[in-house]
């Protein structure tokens, strides 16, 4: 036996892997804590200026009206998501014929670009030559603004009765809500997939034994599905939430001009972070600020719910 | 049949036609002319509308001006809807109606060149298929180290790049940019390509997968002399092709389509990808609606070719993705 040195080898294979991560992963997250506490523009670094660009946050009307934006986004598009992708899987789950023909179908909106897909439904949802309206106008309903609407939905339903909601309780508006339908649309299919996969993993004796004891769909879905799958709901969840708090793409190409409006209903955080970054105040140290905090409600939201799920689970 | 399954498949095909209804309409509004889309004709079938008048055996289009009754004020046109003559007085009852089916395929040329398209896919392509084979060779290497070989740090490693995994990507935009702009590297190809040429997702899915190759058979290998790179090589990736390919799939379809970051670190119109320059082309062109579609069209195509073929294969690349919980 030769006498054991220490070993470069494996570090080796390690090497261009870790240089990548570390150079393009570690390094800018240490260096945006860095660049928040200075005066940082497009030049480079200024002074250095503590937690100001935080204080300045508490104070800031567009960041909490975008923070608002995003949270309905994410609080309409998580469980509408949710509940439309397991009953979907539910539905393929039970058949045998077209099953993959039907789950390609679904699938085609989340292999397909966000950009492209953001311009055609623009395009749907435009009040003079779009689809959404030709739609509305063949069941006789009037025409709707959608994207160009910066009244909350709710509000605009109660109006119908004559009710007049004040605008706090007014929700997302019209706009957003367009929005709120691409999003969903575009990951639904993924969604679904997930979902099969983990009702293809529930042995069928559990639902062979509810038969025998007489048990119906509706219960069994209820007493075996929806406890068994719940790691794989959890994981929906956690990633649904995750993906929506990043919307970017869909508000730049569909919303505006200017992109976030009308009257910046549809301004959410990663637009504001990108506006104030390379918008016209070129602001990188505020924009670093808006990614931390993004990132650390990302982070709270994701261990929440990490630590439901070890109680839920069985 | 019985009627659950009646019930299940009529809600699936209702379903299904809304979640394919925009590429449908996408398709049908790319070949109609913009003036049909103009006059709100909205529908699915590119059908013109249009009235015409004919005169000495020649047939003119016609738009009206006003309607005094049974004769009107008209401009005439000819089939290219250039104008031959306008305010001419003609009798209401020689306007005849008619509708035309036609497909203006020409959009797609006209928009392909209206902005260098052409250019866009080959930076497309070049910055996509670096990347894959970049995340390949070093998510192999670091994946065969993590999986196979015992070294003094290994956890410490996997787990901090596990937590990378974690960070979303505006988190790490800004500094990105700080730092590319640093190394002179915004509005460059290196900027497009370097950063993303490890992909932590796929060093996971590797390793995974190398753990599962029978330790014997590397062991034996290596006795034999094979060096630990040869046996990579000849025995651990020749068993791990459909991990590989789903990797590759992965990476492919995650670089065509990422949008944020192109548009953040380049400028120069050279060095629009794809997604970027559609984004600047739907700017531009805002008010044309069938050369917009025709553009999302070809700019999703191949990617719906590429599903169409291997459509098992990425369906199952996605849910993989979602079994590590």
């Amino acid at each position: 036996m030769k006498k054991k040195k220490f070993n470069f080898g494996p570090y080796l294979y390690l090497l261009p892997a870790a240089i990548i991560v570390i150079v393009f992963r570690l390094v800018p997250i240490v260096l945006s804590f860095i660049v928040s506490f200075f005066d940082w523009t497009i030049t480079g670094p200024g002074e250095f200026i503590g937690l100001s660009n935080y204080s300045k946050l508490i104070y800031d009307k567009e960041f909490w009206q975008s923070l608002l934006n995003t949270f309905y986004l994410v609080i309409f598009v998580v469980p509408i998501s949710l509940v439309l992708s397991l009953f979907f899987a539910t539905l393929l789950n039970g058949i045998k014929k077209l099953k993959s023909f039907f789950r390609s179908i679904y699938f085609i909106p989340t292999v397909t670009s966000m950009v492209a897909i953001s311009i055609v439904w623009k395009i749907i949802f435009n009040q003079q030559t779009g689809l959404a309206n030709y739609f509305l106008e063949k069941i006789g309903f009037d025409p709707l603004a959608w994207l160009a609407e910066s009244r909350g939905i709710f509000q605009l339903l109660f109006a119908n009765f004559g009710i007049d909601l004040p605008s706090y309780l007014g929700g997302p508006s019209q706009a957003l809500f367009c929005i709120i339908i691409v999003t969903i649309w575009k990951g639904l299919g993924y969604n679904t997939i997930i979902y099969l996969a983990g009702l293809q993993n529930i042995p069928n004796v559990y639902y062979e034994a509810a038969d025998i004891d007489g048990a119906g769909k509706i219960k069994q879905f209820f007493k075996i599905t929806w406890p068994l799958i719940s790691p794989t709901t959890f994981y929906v969840l956690m990633m649904t939430t995750i993906v929506t708090f990043q919307v970017f793409s869909q508000i730049y190409l569909m919303t505006g001009p200017p992109v976030g409006g009308p009257l910046g209903t549809t301004k959410v955080i990663v637009y504001f972070l990108f506006d104030k970054g390379f918008g016209e105040s070129n602001d990188l140290s505020y924009a670093s600020a808006i990614a931390l905090v993004l990132f650390a409600i990302i982070l709270t939201l994701t261990l929440l719910q990490k630590r439901l799920e070890k109680k839920v689970h069985y | 049949m019985n009627p659950t399954k009646v019930i299940t498949y009529t809600i699936l095909i209702f379903c299904g036609i809304i979640m394919v209804i925009p590429f449908i309409w996408m398709v049908t509004t790319s070949v109609k002319s913009q003036l049909e889309v103009n006059k709100g004709n909205v529908g699915f079938l590119p059908i013109e509308e249009f009235s015409t008048y004919t005169e000495d055996d020649k047939e003119y289009r016609i738009t009206l001006v006003k309607d005094e009754g049974d004769s009107s004020y008209v401009h005439l046109f000819n089939e290219k809807w250039e104008r031959i003559s306008s305010y001419k007085k003609i009798p209401n009852s020689s306007i005849v109606t008619q509708r035309q089916f036609k497909l203006h395929l020409e959009n797609f040329t006209t928009a392909f060149n209206k902005v260098p398209f052409g250019r866009y896919f080959l930076n497309t392509l070049f910055v996509s298929f670096s990347v894959v084979i970049g995340v390949l060779i070093t998510g192999s290497l670091a994946a065969y180290a993590f999986a196979i070989m015992k070294f003094r740090g290994r956890d410490f490693f996997f787990y901090l790049f596990i937590s990378m995994m974690m960070v979303p990507q505006p988190v790490y935009l800004i500094p990105s940019y700080v730092l590319l702009n640093h190394l002179g590297w915004i509005d460059t190809y290196q900027a497009l390509i370097i950063p993303w040429v490890a992909n932590i997702f796929t060093i996971f899915l590797l390793r995974q997968q190398f753990k599962t190759i029978p330790r014997d058979l590397l062991d034996a290998a290596y006795i034999d002399g094979c060096s630990r790179l040869r046996a990579l090589w000849k025995i651990v990736l020749p068993l791990s092709k459909s991990v590989i390919a789903t990797a590759a799939i992965f990476g492919f379809i995650g670089s065509w389509n990422s949008f944020m970051w192109p548009l953040i670190m380049t400028d120069s119109p050279e060095l629009r990808v794809l997604q970027v320059g559609l984004s600047y082309f739907s700017q531009e062109a805002s008010t044309q609606t069938a050369l917009l579609m025709s553009a999302s069209t070809f700019s999703i195509l191949p990617l719906i070719i590429l599903f169409l073929f291997a459509q098992k294969q990425i369906i199952a690349s996605f849910a993989s993705s979602g079994l590590k919980g």
